[in-house]
């Protein structure tokens, strides 16, 4: 790696590979973090846009290979374990939704499963592809899509559209709207309810994609910390048991991810 | 340049400090509450479980966020950018 101190290694391990208009207006990839952060808006983080789409595209060639080959009589263990994926979101689904809505579970199934796999890089070895790559000559690579706070928001935002569409569908307008201005003190107060239930309404997609994001960046940051900080031969002794720890906060934030999905979307559909 | 690098520091192990602090004692609590529920009705146990686990990972990632913009004032400070 292009890196001497701890520092230096631990801030070119948080650096995604960025793409966009240089300083001179050619188009390229930023050298350094401050040439990434002057791209500006139009930039693209190409590392986390190439790893959320493998992983997506993962999981839907899996699913599908398993639903072309779906057998009552044998099934194969690829199968059952699908089958047990399916339910367990399923079930989710039917305590957490009320309304009739045939978009809600294949939804939160595909925010738990996508989520889950791209958690799961994170207990790739740090220096594993990073170093690959830098072998083949690109400089940054940050492989887990989810430290990075543009997916995660992505994925908030989409969520966020789908509730007010969903809000606006099943409410109407009026409704919609008369949620946000008449809902928590009556009519009186219309000033306080507009304000208090806005605030509501845009710190959903905000927490979402925030906690996701902090939970992801900081499991990944530890892991650069002991690569950083602790000599070679002692490395194994701390990264093993945080990698173990980090089994359940991975599962565990996708799982809270998408029950929160299905939360927000039930309570887009219901009326009071 | 110094003041700045020394308040930084001093806010990120506040953030990281007064996060752990809160999450302790939330999660303690959270823990000690379902104990006592699996205690009184075991066959609540798996549904609790659940929640408990939904629950504590909406506690834990308050102090988790707030460690995420303190890592990101000590390795990524964007306070030196406007000194």
């Amino acid at each position: 790696m292009a890196s001497n101190t701890p520092a230096e290694y631990i801030s070119h391990h948080i650096q995604n590979l960025t793409f966009g208009r240089t300083e001179d207006g050619s188009l390229g990839f930023a050298h350094s973090a401050v040439e990434a952060s002057e791209m500006g808006f139009y930039a693209i983080n190409v590392d986390s846009m190439f790893w959320s789409l493998l992983t997506g595209l993962m999981f839907c060639t899996v699913f599908k290979m398993v639903a072309g080959k779906v057998s009552v009589s044998e099934p194969s263990k690829m199968q059952l374990f699908v089958e047990l994926v399916i339910e367990m979101v399923a079930g989710s689904v039917k305590d957490a939704f009320h309304g009739k809505n045939a978009l809600i579970a294949p939804l939160a199934l595909t925010i738990f499963v996508w989520i889950f796999l791209m958690n799961l890089l994170d207990l790739v070895p740090v220096d594993f592809i990073p170093h690959l790559s830098y072998l083949a000559g690109i400089e940054y690579m940050k492989i887990v899509p989810t430290t990075d706070v543009n997916v995660t928001f992505g994925l908030s935002l989409s969520v966020f559209f789908l509730m007010i569409f969903y809000g606006i569908k099943v409410k109407g307008l009026g409704g919609f709207f008369g949620e946000l201005a008449f809902h928590p003190f009556g009519k009186a107060f219309l000033p306080v309810n507009l304000v208090l239930e806005t605030v509501s309404l845009v710190a959903k997609p905000l927490s979402l994609s925030l906690r996701l994001f902090g939970n992801m960046f900081a499991g990944e940051l530890v892991f650069v910390l002991i690569a950083a900080l602790v000599p070679f031969y002692l490395q194994f002794a701390l990264s093993v048991p945080w990698a173990i720890f980090h089994i359940l906060v991975v599962t565990l934030q996708a799982y809270i991810f998408m029950m929160l999905t299905i939360v927000y979307l039930g309570q887009a559909h219901e009326s009071h | 340049m110094e003041q700045v690098v020394a308040f930084s520091a001093l806010a990120a192990g506040i953030m990281i400090g007064l996060g752990a602090l809160g999450a302790g004692v939330g999660i303690g609590i959270l823990g000690s509450k379902f104990l006592e529920g699996a205690a009184r009705q075991p066959e609540l146990v798996p549904m609790l479980q659940a929640r408990m686990f939904l629950m504590l990972g909406l506690t834990d990632a308050v102090p988790i966020i707030s460690i995420a913009f303190a890592a990101l004032l000590m390795f990524a400070n964007p306070f030196l950018g406007q000194v």
